[in-house]
């Protein structure tokens, strides 16, 4: 019965591809995986609109929207209405077609990202070898459309906001990509599928992470902070830097482009996390061996409403970092930071099981941390100052 | 005071050359930061020459907001300008009222009755800790807090709006003060309320320090950053937290001893450095001298009159003569400069207006910053543009 309802989705596909002539078998059966990826996530995506504005709303002690629908849930269908009636505002002296093409480009990106994403077991779009390859490869494509609305504007805060996006997107990507080389090393392997087998298995109660290993937990950090850079999100957010650039390289975009602009950045912040979960937190695994009877796509869901949620606090407490002080973050901290990890996951790789195994490689994930930490914030100064008084 | 600008212009154009020297101009790229602009606080334009994101030149452009201020002021009898001053800084106008009758009692020899002084230095206490609480907010707002700093400072602001509402009948256009004394008494209650919103106010401060003082990233993005050296401060005559932030002893509270400011028992912090983290602080630190303030006035205030009998309201002529009044308010020396020439208008009527004149400076702290540290320093300032136009 758990098996039947697990894998209801995947049965109910094929029961519904059995229905159809053999010659158009192969195309419906795809039909059948993209067009939920489609339907969903969007859905997906309003939904989070709608948390991170009640979200922030009490971080921010304030309602939130209120007043549309019970509690305020029918917000983003008024959203949605909203943007769709307003006026497409294309700059005199734009490039109109590139401007017209960057959103698109963008939406169209993000979503292929997701072709790759494990949302429960058997539960894949596409399984490739190189799954994990592919992902990052339509990830770097978003840099692309970023660059084209910011060009495309004729605007100067459009233009400065994707130089800034430009920058901090490539920066930010060596490190992510380095964080997870790790645990393509453990896993031997780039099929997202195949890495969340390997996760999926229990020591006692306790699952097979790779979270839960010292290069794992360094891995993942390191990871989480560059998607938060990737995916534009506060602190990191100043490709759009709202108070200093406008809206940065969609200040320039009205009405469903700036739509688009915006539910990019949330299938962004989805996607990049699925990646975060498929990668260390064992995709759709349950975390203890007894919690298996709940359907592993709930699993993958719920762990994803626990990032975004992640993501909304972060958003409502901190400050947004300058330029410079990104760029020295990524180059001087993130990058050093995750190449010794990658050796610290080669070591962990070849020594034998045991406590000796975690103290080593522990030893490799704090030493380096402590260092280079010390030497980031060597000659800045930052100190909580003490005043004179004058009577 | 105009060859000292002449000075500090040229330094600065000196040191703009330095910094495009060998690049090419087609190189750098002119913004015109406002007039609509999220972080300039209303109609204000920088015109900001960029080489990639540092600020090589820069320009304020004030203007957008005039509305013949002073010139209205000559033409109304004395006290229908006080409603008018409520508008010059529209986030203090208990202070503005003060500097203006302060002003104009100075002028026409008017004194004031215990009762109103008091009443003075507490809505001026007051209107100090609502601007402070929310400038800081601003600021932190402007360096990409994304609202959580600025809710909270808000929450507290709209205690100590509600107080001023159930006083004047106006949460910000108060027009509170007359020549001779207050416009109203205090409510039933009003006090015991006043001391409640007071006396939770340290807590406030104690959560903003704790949640924000030793925050990296705001260390990172403010300390260092936008420094005034004391002697320019000085020569170009800024005044009020921003002044006191370069380390300079100056609080016309202490050095004209107004009102009755002399019987308070309170502190000036001083700031060593000089950059947005000092600015940042020492209005932290003020509004808790503000809050000894409110409790030692609380605590005294005499009953009595709050208007001096022999203040004429109507047909006020007051002799022929000039007086000019200052006082501390939360932006810097506000000043009011006022010649009568015997008749119900006066003959000429000056503002001297804080966040005007400590604008000045703003060029001197951006060149050589990067542009997101050009909001920082812009929110630092502190600036109001009903007040810097006028």
């Amino acid at each position: 019965m758990t098996e039947t309802i697990d894998q209801i989705f995947v049965i109910l596909k094929h029961w519904l591809v059995g229905h159809v002539p053999t010659a158009v078998e192969p195309i419906v059966s795809e039909l059948l995986s993209v067009v939920p990826i489609i339907l969903l996530f969007p859905l997906l995506f309003a939904l989070i609109t709608v948390m991170e504005r009640k979200g922030l709303g009490r971080i921010q002690n304030r309602y939130g929207p209120n007043r549309v629908g019970p509690c305020g849930i029918l917000q983003p269908i008024a959203d949605g209405i909203k943007t769709l009636t307003k006026e497409n505002i294309v700059p005199h002296s734009a490039d109109k077609v590139v401007h017209l093409l960057a959103p698109l480009l963008l939406v169209m990106a993000t979503f292929l990202g997701y072709a790759v994403l494990p949302v429960g077991r058997n539960m894949v779009a596409a399984n490739m070898d190189a799954g994990v390859l592919f992902f990052f490869a339509v990830g770097s494509m978003t840099e692309l459309s970023v660059f084209m609305a910011g060009w495309s504007s004729r605007n100067k805060y459009s233009l400065l906001g994707a130089m800034r996006a430009i920058a901090q997107m490539i920066s930010y990507e060596v490190p992510l990509i380095l964080s997870s080389v790790t645990v393509i090393m453990a896993a031997g392997t780039l099929s997202t599928v195949s890495i969340v087998e390997q996760q999926s298995g229990y020591t006692g109660i306790f699952p097979h992470w790779f979270v839960f290993t010292p290069w794992g937990f360094a891995g993942f950090v390191l990871f989480m902070i560059a998607a938060t850079a990737e995916s534009n999100r506060s602190p990191f957010d100043l490709p759009e830097g709202e108070s200093e650039l406008i809206a940065g390289y969609y200040t320039e975009y009205s009405g469903f482009k700036f739509a688009l602009f915006f539910l990019a950045e949330y299938l962004g912040m989805m996607s990049i996390s699925g990646m975060a979960i498929t990668l260390f937190l064992g995709g759709w695994a349950a975390p203890l061996s007894f919690l298996t009877w709940i359907p592993s796509y709930l699993w993958f869901f719920g762990k994803l409403f626990f990032f975004i949620a992640g993501f909304i606090w972060i958003r409502g407490t901190l400050p947004r970092l300058r330029m410079d002080q990104l760029m020295n973050f990524a180059w001087k901290f993130m990058l050093p930071m995750a190449l010794i990890n990658l050796v610290t996951a080669g070591v962990w790789r070849f020594m034998p099981t045991g406590i000796l195994r975690w103290l080593v490689c522990s030893a490799m994930v704090v030493a380096p941390y402590v260092l280079l930490g010390r030497g980031f914030m060597l000659g800045k100064r930052l100190e909580k100052r003490t005043y004179r008084f004058a009577d | 005071m105009s060859s000292m600008t002449e000075t500090t212009s040229a330094a600065n154009d000196e040191r703009s050359r330095k910094l495009t020297a060998g690049i090419s101009e087609g190189q750098l790229l002119e913004v015109s930061m406002g007039p609509h602009h999220p972080s300039t606080h209303g109609v204000f334009r920088m015109d900001v020459v960029l080489d990639g994101e540092r600020v090589v030149k820069l320009k304020p452009v004030v203007g957008y907001l005039h509305r013949n201020h002073e010139k209205i002021g000559e033409n109304n009898s004395y006290l229908a300008s006080m409603p008018y001053t409520d508008r010059l800084d529209y986030l203090c106008s208990l202070t503005n009222n003060w500097a203006y009758a302060l002003a104009v009692e100075t002028l026409a020899g008017i004194d004031v009755p215990e009762r109103a002084q008091y009443l003075r230095v507490i809505t001026a206490e007051l209107t100090r800790l609502q601007n402070h609480s929310s400038v800081i907010g601003f600021l932190v707002q402007d360096m990409g807090a994304s609202g959580t700093p600025l809710m909270y400072a808000f929450r507290e602001r709209e205690k100590i709006l509600d107080l001023f509402e159930s006083l004047t009948g106006s949460r910000m256009m108060c027009n509170y003060m007359r020549f001779g004394g207050c416009r109203i008494d205090l409510p039933a209650g009003w006090l015991d309320r006043a001391k409640k919103v007071v006396a939770g106010f340290p807590q406030f401060l104690d959560e903003y320090e704790n949640l924000l003082g030793t925050n990296e990233i705001l260390m990172a993005r403010t300390q260092g950053i936008g420094a005034l050296s004391r002697e320019l401060a000085i020569n170009a005559g800024v005044t009020g937290p921003l002044l006191r932030a370069s380390g300079v002893n100056y609080d016309i509270r202490k050095v004209d001893k107004y009102g009755i400011y002399d019987r308070f028992d309170f502190k000036v912090p001083l700031g060593d450095n000089g950059d947005v983290y000092d600015r940042y602080m020492i209005r932290i630190l003020e509004m808790r001298e503000s809050i000894k303030i409110l409790d030692q006035a609380m605590c005294d205030i005499p009953p009595g009159p709050i208007m001096d009998p022999k203040a004429k309201i109507r047909g006020f002529r007051p002799k022929a003569g000039e007086a000019y009044g200052r006082i501390e308010a939360p932006k810097g020396e506000l000043g009011f400069y006022l010649i009568s020439d015997g008749s119900g208008n006066p003959y000429r009527y000056r503002v001297r207006p804080p966040s005007f004149v400590n604008l000045t400076v703003l060029e001197d702290m951006c060149i050589g910053n990067y542009i997101a540290d050009t909001i920082a320093i812009l929110g630092s300032i502190d600036i109001v543009l009903g007040e810097v136009d006028r």
